[in-house]
């Protein structure tokens, strides 16, 4: 394997945590981020006074904010190194991305990634765009009253199964995995049993999207620290390599996308796999954005887990739940667990848990490499990608 | 050129069109492609030979979606959400009106939703026998 080789330093990650999650009653969004990243860093062997890179987005009511700098008063810190980056859920994939090249290159020691989101108890979500007319989206998109974005994906589902034959079923079975994950982690929003059934039976949203193939509105964050092995000499918790790490941009609005079974994972994961020198058999467990079933089987062709258009019947009989050939979405993911508006953090800490084997009941047996796959944008205009390694 | 009173400077001869009820793309005399968002030159081959055509209002359906949850006063749901293949080679998200039935690779044609006192929203319906 690769192993990074074209870095300078190693890198890993040496600590990870949940903010509250679920519904956050007694926190703000800075404060969620606070406890996380004192925690992060706590598995780390840090302290705030450590950190000097801030890699954050959060959901502020405050228009204009600047993140870094905001986050940076509330923890006293001056950060020589910040990224706020907006690229969607996937944002924090791309964090590993910049802060894995940022600590190689000695532009800083620490990174702190940081984000929170407390949507559901601010009622903070809507599905309608309303930008102003002088927008491209206020003039060719927001008129035509797509829900946003659960229309855009349910475009790219519907193209999908014209051309592949991809069926509502095999949908359905992506939550069923992410179900039973689920049931195997306490911190999971949704605990009940599912079946193929229900998802089916569930209230149709926008065609063939229903209800269950769309993931949960929650509050919820979370910190990780990144660094090198030797400032994290006195971590509490085995740190984890970064192996690869990529990303693609591509398009904003749903009608540029010029192939809508294709997303720009192909590009990311090509990149993060490559420089990892790994391939997809390589891979003990996955975890995909999961914003929508749909979404994932598109992930597993995107990332050359399966064939184009073969996504449908690879996830068929519970390839991904426990137990399955591709362990993924192994906390329950965005569909079961917990999705506070952007998920790509959350999917970093699970993978890490899983690779320093402390994830309990739901512990992907032997896991040594694991992937997480990022997207974001209204309409899978956006990827990154990570390859993390348990030495 | 006057301020324009829907869209940005360069959307404007499309809405100014729209009023008309004639869908304009922007496309490339040099390389052939066609825009429905306008850029100030082309993007695809950089040359500066871009200019508005009149698209014949035919195309095909590239995907679809039924929205069951409406969650705009504007729209009573159940309503058809498009991406159309128009015959000149660009694309464009739309609505598909009276669609009951249609599917994916469906010709379609041009109509005009109005909306005064913003310019009218290019959408489509079937072609039937008679067209």
């Amino acid at each position: 394997m690769g192993q990074g080789r074209s870095l300078e330093k190693s890198v890993y990650v040496t600590g990870v945590a949940e903010s509250p999650l679920g519904k956050v009653a007694d926190h703000s969004e800075l404060s969620m981020m606070a406890v996380a990243a004192r925690e992060a860093l706590a598995e780390s062997g840090l302290t705030l006074s450590d950190v000097d890179g801030l890699f954050v987005r959060y959901r502020s009511t405050e228009p204009f904010i600047e993140h870094s700098v905001e986050l940076g008063e509330y923890l006293g810190l001056q950060p020589r190194y910040a990224d706020t980056t907006d690229i969607g859920g996937c944002s924090f994939e791309a964090y590993i991305h910049h802060a894995m090249l940022a600590v190689a290159a000695g532009r800083c020691d620490v990174a702190l990634i940081a984000y929170a989101s407390r949507q559901r108890s601010q009622r903070s979500r809507t599905m309608l765009d309303a930008p102003d007319d002088y927008t491209i989206t206020g003039q060719f998109e927001a008129p035509y009253g797509m829900l946003s974005p659960i229309g855009q994906y349910a475009l790219m589902a519907a193209r999908h199964m014209h051309v592949y034959g991809t069926k509502p079923e095999q949908f359905a079975e992506v939550a069923v995995a992410a179900r039973r994950w689920a049931q195997l982690n306490p911190k999971a929003w949704e605990k009940d049993p599912l079946t193929i059934d229900e998802v089916l039976r569930s209230e149709p949203i926008s065609e063939p999207l229903r209800r269950l193939d769309c993931c949960l509105l929650t509050d919820g964050g979370g910190a990780a620290v990144i660094t090198t092995k030797e400032r994290a000499r006195n971590a509490a918790k085995l740190p984890i390599r970064i192996l690869g790490a990529g990303e693609s941009h591509t398009q904003w609005h749903v009608a540029e996308m010029r192939d809508l079974t294709a997303g720009p994972g192909a590009v990311s994961a090509c990149e993060a796999f490559g420089m990892a020198g790994i391939r997809p058999d390589d891979v003990d467990f996955l975890e995909p954005y999961d914003n929508f079933t749909s979404a994932v089987i598109v992930h597993l062709e995107d990332l050359g887990f399966c064939k184009k258009g073969e996504g449908g019947a690879f996830v068929e009989g519970g390839t991904l739940g426990p137990d399955g050939a591709l362990p993924s979405m192994t906390s329950g993911g965005g569909l079961s667990y917990c999705h506070p508006g952007m998920l790509g953090l959350l999917l970093l800490v699970e993978a890490v848990r899983q690779l320093r084997g402390e994830a309990g009941p739901r512990q992907v047996k032997g896991a040594r490499i694991g992937v997480v796959h990022g997207i974001g944008g209204k309409a899978f205009g956006s990827a990154a990608t990570a390859v993390l390694a348990r030495e | 050129m006057t301020t324009p009173t829907f869209g940005d400077p360069l959307s404007a001869p499309f809405w100014e069109a729209a009023r008309r009820h004639e869908l304009f793309l922007q496309k490339c005399s040099n390389c052939g492609v066609a825009r429905v968002i306008p850029r100030p030159f082309c993007v695809s081959c950089n040359a500066d030979t871009v200019g508005w055509v009149r698209a014949s209002g035919l195309a095909t359906i590239y995907s679809m979606t039924t929205v069951h949850r409406s969650m705009s006063p504007s729209f009573a749901a159940p309503y058809i959400n498009a991406i159309v293949d128009l015959d000149e080679g660009a694309r464009l998200l739309t609505n598909i009106v009276d669609g009951a039935g249609c599917r994916i690779g469906d010709r379609v044609r041009l109509i005009w939703h109005a909306r005064d006192p913003a310019p009218p929203l290019p959408m489509f319906t079937p072609i039937t026998g008679k067209h």
